[in-house]
């Protein structure tokens, strides 16, 4: 957190003074929509490695930054990009040959993880996963968690209800809170001092951003600080929980942007295609993160047209009768 | 008239929704079954993505369930945390019909989709849970769509995701599970209840040209076929709607 009111920086710098070897780092966005893809290919770009990722069900960001071996150890819900790859290909690569440490959760825990990290405390409780192998089933060893002092000892702990059976409840499974060392999240609009509105769904970027010690956010828009205040209701992130605010159009490219552009339905295709086979792979992040030097310059590469085909219709928020054969 | 079983299985599953019910899809033909059942037989169901979107107005097919076509003309674009709430919530949980799907099913109605082989060192990763498990412990019925496999339908599964009725009658009730537990599986090839009193998987119906036999081949264990009868193919107007008003483009048919 930063209560300053001028927070915005280029990218380069934002992501070289927040992000570090080692780093716990979690990413906004959910599948194909909203990923901070601007950041994660400067994360590649700047070639932090080591990183240890906290997503819920992340696709195109988390996929990246596996492929591009920037990742050791993922905390995660689910790994897959809808219809374009129903598991993430990197990710799944990595998982079969043991080169990440995975520990499995649910959707509803990992935002629960999250919420629990924004409140500081040290847990909250639900009725999901019990009796499953969520419960039983551990990535992370007992031994490396005691000896990693940013993660609990316990993945997960059932607990009898100790309000005896209130709510017809004998039983809730207590999941740990998520602290990062940073959070970064892609939203439509932002203001200097990093006040945040988001439009369409949310996902669980709020509890992500509220939890981080340090927050990151990209946004198409960069306001005005008297700006967002106008219709402050429409707001969900106040600035106090800001370090950074990157002004980067089209920055969830090739992800969605509810209300400015759609998913890239060509580019993810040519991205799986690529993912399946180590040497292409090599060869798409040399043509697409590596050689444009910034989010930019791959806009560029792409092309007005294509950008143009992806433009949000404004009735419906996505690019009506987009091709995504 | 000519149809595919991805047609059957998404008809049959919409002919399972109800007015008033609140149905959460997931990905793929979850998403068309739900688009389906609002077109076909339940005009006042509720479409409901964990997303957070509620009674979205989909005018096209979403890739998935964090697409925007789901932001569209909804009640509220929330976030998880409601989404997951409103199951979790005793009141409106009690309303929501789940639709699930796995790479493999035990005769319980458990699911995995998160590895084959040993967790430790799987064959084959899945995307995991992500909020499978969460609607498997919340919801109190949920319609499973599977394909009809020996490698799919197993004695025992390799990793346990989302809680079917797991050991037995008093499985869930024992874990701490308050209600729940699948109604039906769709398959390619027919489909399956679960015993009232065993919570074993039982098969309820068959499609045209296809025999009890045939589906018994393509399981791992065995299952009564006793109370099994032939499923009504899709109706001229249930293809007509499908194709021409649910999925056009033909992305997921």
């Amino acid at each position: 957190m930063n209560v300053g009111q001028n927070k915005v920086m280029e990218l380069k710098e934002a992501i070289a003074t927040f992000v570090k070897p080692g780093s716990h780092l979690s990413i906004g966005g959910f599948t194909i929509n909203r990923n901070p893809m601007a950041a994660v290919y400067e994360i590649i770009r700047q070639k932090i490695k080591n990183l240890h990722l906290y997503v819920h069900s992340n696709g195109q960001g988390m996929d990246e930054l596996i492929g591009a071996g920037c990742i050791s150890k993922l905390e995660i819900a689910y790994g897959g990009n809808g219809k374009f790859a129903s598991t993430c290909i990197r990710f799944k690569k990595a998982v079969q040959a043991g080169t990440i440490e995975v520990e499995d959760y649910t959707n509803y825990q990992m935002t629960l993880r999250f919420l629990a990290g924004s409140m500081g405390i040290p847990f909250l409780p639900t009725r999901s996963s019990l009796g499953t192998d969520i419960i039983n089933r551990w990535g992370f060893s007992k031994e490396m968690r005691k000896g990693s002092p940013k993660i609990p000892d316990e993945k997960l702990i059932e607990f009898e209800n100790p309000f005896t059976g209130w709510c017809d409840t004998q039983k809730v499974v207590l999941v740990p809170a998520i602290n990062p060392d940073v959070t970064i999240i892609h939203v439509q609009k932002a203001d200097r001092s990093g006040n945040c509105r988001i439009e369409g769904l949310t996902f669980a970027d709020v509890e992500q951003a509220k939890a981080a010690k340090h927050l990151v956010v990209t946004c198409e828009t960069l306001c005005d600080n008297d700006e967002l205040k106008k219709e402050s209701n429409q707001n969900q992130i106040p600035f106090i929980h800001v370090d950074a605010v990157v002004h980067v159009p089209n920055g969830a490219f090739p992800t969605a942007c509810y209300m400015h552009y759609d998913y890239d339905p060509q580019y993810l295709h040519m991205y799986a295609d690529h993912a399946k086979d180590d040497d292409m792979y090599q060869a798409y992040l040399d043509r697409y993160v590596y050689t444009p030097q910034t989010h930019g310059a791959l806009v560029e590469l792409m092309g007005a047209d294509a950008m143009a085909r992806l433009a949000a219709d404004p009735r419906t928020g996505y690019a009506a009768n987009l091709d995504r054969s | 008239m000519e149809y595919t079983l991805k047609e059957m299985m998404t008809i049959v599953a919409a002919r399972q929704i109800q007015d008033l019910d609140i149905v959460f899809c997931g990905t793929g033909i979850s998403m068309l079954a739900a688009m389906a059942a609002k077109k076909i037989n339940a005009p006042e169901s509720v479409i409901f993505f964990e997303t957070g979107a509620i009674d979205s107005r989909l005018e096209e097919i979403p890739m998935a369930v964090a697409d925007s076509r789901v932001m569209f003309h909804t009640s509220s674009n929330g976030g998880l945390l409601d989404a997951f709430a409103t199951m979790q919530n005793k009141i409106t949980g009690d309303h929501v019909i789940g639709i699930l799907g796995a790479a493999q099913i035990d005769k319980f109605g458990n699911l995995n989709s998160t590895v084959i082989g040993d967790y430790d060192h799987p064959k084959t990763r899945f995307s995991g849970s992500g909020g499978g498990c969460d609607v498997a412990s919340f919801v109190p019925k949920s319609l499973i769509f599977m394909q009809q496999e020996r490698r799919k339908f197993v004695k025992k599964l390799d990793y346990l995701t989302s809680p079917g009725y797991l050991d037995g009658p008093d499985g869930r009730t024992n874990a701490g599970l308050s209600r729940g537990g699948p109604m039906m599986v769709i398959t390619n090839m027919g489909t399956m209840g679960f015993d009232d009193t065993t919570k074993e998987m039982y098969l309820s119906g068959y499609y045209p040209g296809i025999t009890p036999e045939q589906i018994l081949e393509k399981m791992e264990f065995s299952v009564d076929v006793s109370r099994a009868g032939e499923v009504a193919p899709p109706t001229a107007e249930e293809l007509r709607i499908l194709r021409e008003e649910c999925d056009p483009q033909g992305l997921i048919l």
